[in-house]
């Protein structure tokens, strides 16, 4: 017999949805908390256990759809076996790690085209211009020269936060005012860094989302005055990715690089509890190099990717 | 990856047609899908989870209504479950959201309003847009500070943002540090005579201890009447542990979501305010100032499921259409005999609806869409005329429009008071119609929606009303 159609407000008098919620809530994230050694703890691979192991994934942000193809893979060969925690979680980070290991690669500025021209994109507030930062003092300290350009001639107060970094790393900083004209600014830029001889300039732009085909055409403007002063250049265009993004990274990704030929990505804000997972899912779909990673606010705060060490960071696990 | 969990659920649930009410089987198929796309739109797993538990729990055993499919009432009951565990409450009874809920300005002024979040999650700019708003439209008198002494000229950025939104900002004293800057804020906001002070912090990880230390610190001097989480629209899975701990260490009152402008699907929002409690109380849609807009609990549910308010859509048609109509139009169709009459139904029909732009709003894609139809001119007015000029025919005209040649065209006009070009049009338009429903009886309805989209321009659909409800088969 069909049951009546009742009112659902009705079946559930006494205690508000909201609370069932919160309460239903604490559980599950408790649940989770004592992660995967739980799960396999003397325990067989059973379908359950692989569908844990999943969710471990997807907290990571790897999205679901990775996080089912890697669960189901590492759970080939062991299904119905025992299995020990730290076995599949070390096996499950070396499957990561083999998908990582072809893009980490660090940006190397030897084109030997003089400045070697460096554009960053992104995303607002994503690090773009910290990260610029980061990368003069690094490349500083290889014994290069470099010039920072403050292409973001929109946000308030960009220029002068460029500047700042220009002063902390002993960079030149070449600016116009608020409201100029990016691509004539990168213009000018260049033409300063050759007559300086400058190794490296690294070129700052506003933070921009992807969906708004207006910005985004200004950025290929950019690129296409740069290319008119050198046909080589830029030599680098990278996309600055937040780690607490989710699954958003993948459509960001696929626009920047279709419009202006990404090159490569740093990944910024990994000192969070962000695990940047979504980077498992861009390297099997775009290939992309991942030049380096951000760890803190400060110029020392950027480091290589490592393929291993970000896949273990995925899985829970320490070195 | 899907583009509409309607059409996922319509194929998972097409077995169910017409079979009474939803099955605990059926239904765990159809939460797979549901599940996914929540993940999908970033969504916290843990929140998902729940989420999910309940939602199934509502849909078993739940009547089918005659007009709409098993696919389409699973997807009104997992929107009506997301609206309210984001509105917090439920929606009324005729399904309209609560409404946003406000700032807080209760209190002696100065009220202090505390902006917190990682870092770049928009706290400067949002403060300024906050303020803005408080002083132009709530004529409030308005001071900003930035307490933010670590990055770059970030007190220059609140600085530069206050003079463009003619906003006082506080002077700067350089090394004075947060809560010390804090509190001159709002001696100063008490001497100026101001009713609110906005306070802008630095950006923080909420694994930062000392400098959660320091946020709680600036709370307890300043007893803020807003402490408000300002959180990407982008944010993935981390949303929970963020929101969570800003609300354990600090005490939220309230979240800002920026870069709604942005193409995420927004699943962070669900996780925070599942996680807090905290009523999310304004959206950040833009780079400027004026970019500042309400939440509706709503739209954002629409956004998760990535479909636009397309639920809503599917209650309005089940309203205003009548069962018998729809019927008979898809019977005429099936033959290949969409007339003048039927058209003119349709006509009725959407205006009923609120008219092509209300139903626009409704669709995925809006702002693009609804332009274009302004440049197409389809407002309303429009369709008024279009049923005139209808209505002018004689019965016969209206079964075989074939027979109208211009001097039928000319008195059709003068009848109605449009013009013979008018006519031109709406016959064109109808055969044009005529020809796609004829197409319809091959295709079936997802290919329907497709030609109609690309008739329409991009991301369009056709609104069901022109559809006889339950799809077409
Ligand atoms: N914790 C942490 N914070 C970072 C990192 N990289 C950047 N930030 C901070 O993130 C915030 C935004 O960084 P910006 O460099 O201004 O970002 P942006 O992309 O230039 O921003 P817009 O130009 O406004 O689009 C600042 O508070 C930075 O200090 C990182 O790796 N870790
Ligand atoms: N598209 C869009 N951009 C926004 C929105 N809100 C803020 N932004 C941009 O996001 C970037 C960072 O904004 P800020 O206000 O500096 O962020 P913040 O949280 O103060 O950053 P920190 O102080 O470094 O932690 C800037 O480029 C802003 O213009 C929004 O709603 N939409
Ligand atoms: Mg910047
Ligand atoms: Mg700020």
């Amino acid at each position: 017999m069909p049951s009546p159609p009742v009112h659902w407000r009705s079946v559930l008098p006494d205690m508000s949805w909201f609370q069932r919620i919160k309460e239903g809530l604490r559980k599950s994230s408790s649940r989770l908390a004592s992660g995967i050694t739980d799960i396999f703890t003397k325990r067989k691979l059973d379908a359950a256990a692989v569908e844990e192991l999943e969710d471990l994934l997807v907290m990571a942000d790897l999205g679901p759809a990775t996080a089912a193809k890697l669960a189901a893979a590492i759970s080939k060969e062991r299904f119905d076996k025992e299995v020990d925690p730290d076995e599949i979680r070390g096996a499950l980070a070396d499957e990561v790690a083999a998908i990582l290991e072809p893009v980490a690669k660090p940006l190397t500025t030897d084109s030997g085209a003089k400045p070697h021209v460096v554009l960053v994109a992104g995303v607002n507030g994503s690090g773009k211009t910290t990260t610029i930062g980061k990368f003069a003092k690094h490349l500083q300290a290889e014994g290069k020269t470099v010039m920072l350009a403050a292409g973001d001639t929109f946000r308030a107060a960009a220029i002068e936060q460029l500047k700042v970094w220009g002063d902390r790393t002993g960079a030149t900083v070449v600016a116009k005012e608020q409201g100029a004209d990016a691509a004539g600014l990168a213009f000018d830029a260049i033409e300063r860094a050759r007559r300086e001889g400058v190794d490296v300039l690294l070129i700052d732009t506003a933070g921009r989302l992807h969906n708004k085909s207006g910005l985004m055409e200004e950025l290929k403007k950019i690129v296409r005055v740069i290319r008119k002063m050198d046909e080589t250049a830029p030599h680098d265009v990278l996309l600055v990715l937040d780690a607490t993004t989710g699954q958003n990274a993948i459509a960001q990704v696929e626009t920047f690089k279709e419009m202006v030929n990404v090159t490569g990505l740093v990944v910024t804000k990994l000192d969070g509890t962000a695990k940047g997972g979504v980077l498992v899912a861009l390297a099997e779909r775009f290939a992309l190099p991942v030049h380096a990673i951000g760890v803190g606010e400060q110029a020392d705060d950027l480091r290589p990717f490592a393929a291993r060490d970000f896949a273990r960071g995925l899985m829970g696990l320490e070195d | 990856m899907f583009d509409s969990l309607s059409d996922k659920l319509g194929s998972v649930l097409d077995g169910l047609r017409r079979r009474g009410a939803l099955k605990e089987s059926d239904v765990d198929q159809a939460m797979r899908d549901v599940r996914l796309a929540l993940l999908e739109a970033d969504v916290a797993l843990p929140v998902v989870r729940d989420f999910i538990a309940q939602v199934k729990e509502r849909a078993v055993g739940q009547e089918v209504l005659k007009s709409v499919t098993p696919g389409q009432m699973v997807v009104k009951i997992v929107h009506d479950g997301l609206v309210e565990m984001l509105g917090g409450a439920a929606p009324s009874e005729d399904g309209t959201p609560p409404a946003p809920e406000g700032l807080n300005l209760l209190g002696e002024p100065p009220v202090a309003f505390l902006m917190v979040g990682l870092q770049g999650s928009g706290k400067t700019t949002s403060t300024a847009k906050i303020a803005r708003r408080l002083q132009q439209r709530d004529k409030k008198k308005v001071l900003m500070a930035s307490l933010d002494v670590y990055r770059p000229a970030a007190q220059e950025q609140l600085k530069i943002l206050g003079e463009q939104a003619e906003v006082s900002t506080l002077p700067i004293v350089a090394g004075q540090q947060p809560v010390d800057i804090a509190k001159r804020a709002m001696q100063a906001g008490r001497f100026g005579g101001y009713d609110v002070v906005m306070l802008d912090t630095a950006g923080r990880l909420h694994v930062d201890e000392g400098l959660m230390a320091e946020v709680a610190a600036v709370k307890t001097a300043t007893n803020p009447s807003e402490v408000m989480l300002v959180a990407d629209a982008m944010t993935g899975q981390d949303a929970v542990n963020v929101a969570d701990s800003f609300n354990k260490r600090v005490g939220l009152t309230g979240i800002m979501l920026t870069r709604v402008d942005g193409d995420a699907r927004g699943g962070a929002a669900l996780s925070m305010r599942a996680v807090t409690q905290c009523p999310i109380k304004l959206l950040g849609v833009g780079e400027k100032l004026d970019e500042l807009e309400e939440f509706h609990a709503d739209r954002i549910a629409g956004r998760i499921l990535g479909m636009g308010d397309v639920v809503s859509l599917v209650e309005k048609a089940r309203e205003t259409i009548q069962e018998e109509d729809a019927e008979r139009l898809a019977k005429k169709i099936q033959k290949g005999e969409f007339d003048l009459n039927d058209l003119a139904d349709q006509l009725k029909q959407m205006r009923k609806m609120g008219g092509l732009q209300g139903l626009m709003g409704m669709l995925p894609g809006i702002g693009k869409m609804k332009d274009q139809m302004k440049n197409a001119n389809l407002d309303e007015g429009l369709l008024k005329r279009q049923e005139a000029i209808i209505s002018s025919m004689t019965a016969k005209e209206r079964r075989n429009p074939k027979v109208i040649h211009a001097s039928r065209k000319q008195r059709i006009a003068n009848g109605s008071g449009t013009s013979v070009q008018e006519v031109n049009k709406l016959l064109k338009q109808h055969q044009t119609m005529a020809k796609m429903m004829k197409k319809m009886g091959k295709l079936g309805q997802k290919g329907l929606m497709r030609s109609m989209g690309g008739m329409m321009g991009k991301g369009g659909g056709l609104p069901p009303g022109l559809m006889p409800p339950g799809g077409m088969r």
